[in-house]
């Protein structure tokens, strides 16, 4: 066996497409998006962590109980998150 | 142990198919604690930098952009070589998974090692907690730069931990103990090492992205 394997296909083009989301990241700071920034970050930091998620960490081949299991801590999350900020936002002023 | 009879099926499991299932779903149930355990600190940043937007740009900038686009390439490409190692030992290629798991160890040192000249920095500049801060460094940005040091020191710990087991398997390994049939320690190390990856896949726009107003 050797690089050609068809099982590494996959992973090599998984690879290619987190450097190039990191280089777009790195690129969108040259530009001036303003606030827009923090939200194409993040949704950057989303497609890559679910690209490591779906390949790298094999959950294309899992059952749903399994998938549920990986999705289920973020689900919670962000519910803590959203109802903090449900408080603070309408609270809070910025400095 | 004879190296080259393959651990027997416990009587817990029907077969190995579910084995396999029970191994992957005890481990994502362990990442879902991850996520939390992270989340309290990266909900404790929303809050702090919705309150001080401004005091986070002016935190942000204090690091430097390039060490952490670098440090990201870096964690991307070892988690890529622990991919393959898991791909090799499927195929009951042992040297090429010891080589795998080198890199991505040599991968995870470098991070560190990065890491280690970013905090060397924030020394420099007298923005380390529990030390006398900079005089100019307002109290919101002394937040930035506690939750910075959390944030990074947290993940750290996971990468050193990670470092430890990746030890494990290469003397599992030496001695013979992975195999095709036998691959579980690998792919669930994996599953570790990738979600410590998609940690500071968050990380990185959060601490070193956030733009001057």
């Amino acid at each position: 066996m050797n690089a050609e394997d068809p099982a590494f296909r996959p992973l090599f083009a998984t690879y290619a497409a987190l450097i190039v989301l990191l280089a777009l990241t790195a690129a969108a700071t040259a530009l001036p998006t303003g606030w827009w920034s923090t939200p194409i970050g993040l949704a950057v930091a989303v497609a890559k962590a679910s690209l490591i998620f779906v390949v790298f960490m094999r959950l294309r081949s899992q059952s749903p109980l399994v998938r549920t299991f990986a999705l289920v801590g973020f689900f919670f999350l962000a519910i803590m998150i959203a109802l903090t900020l449900a408080d603070y936002v309408t609270r809070l002023v910025p400095v | 142990m004879n190296t080259a009879t393959p651990p027997s099926l416990p009587a817990a499991y029907g077969d190995e198919r579910q084995r396999d299932v029970a191994n992957h779903l005890g481990m994502w149930t362990f990442i879902a604690t991850e996520v939390l355990f992270f989340g309290g600190l990266f909900l404790a940043y929303v809050v702090y930098r919705v309150a001080y937007p401004a005091a986070f740009a002016a935190g942000s900038h204090t690091l430097n952009f390039w060490r952490g686009t670098l440090n990201t390439a870096v964690l991307l490409t070892s988690s890529l070589t622990m991919a393959m190692g898991d791909a090799y030992i499927k195929r009951g290629r042992r040297t090429a998974l010891r080589n795998c798991v080198a890199a991505t160890a040599s991968l995870g040192v470098l991070f560190l090692a990065i890491k280690a000249s970013e905090y060397q920095e924030m020394y420099a500049k007298h923005l380390v907690p529990g030390l006398p801060f900079d005089p100019a460094a307002s109290p919101p940005l002394q937040l930035f730069v506690f939750l910075y040091f959390a944030m990074t020191g947290l993940h750290a710990v996971h990468m050193l931990i990670g470092l430890g087991l990746m030890a494990w398997l290469l003397r599992l390994n030496q001695r013979g103990r992975l195999t095709a049939a036998h691959h579980a320690p690998v792919e669930m190390f994996g599953l570790y090492w990738h979600f410590v990856d998609c940690v500071w896949v968050f990380l990185y726009p959060l601490l070193y992205l956030i733009p001057q107003r």
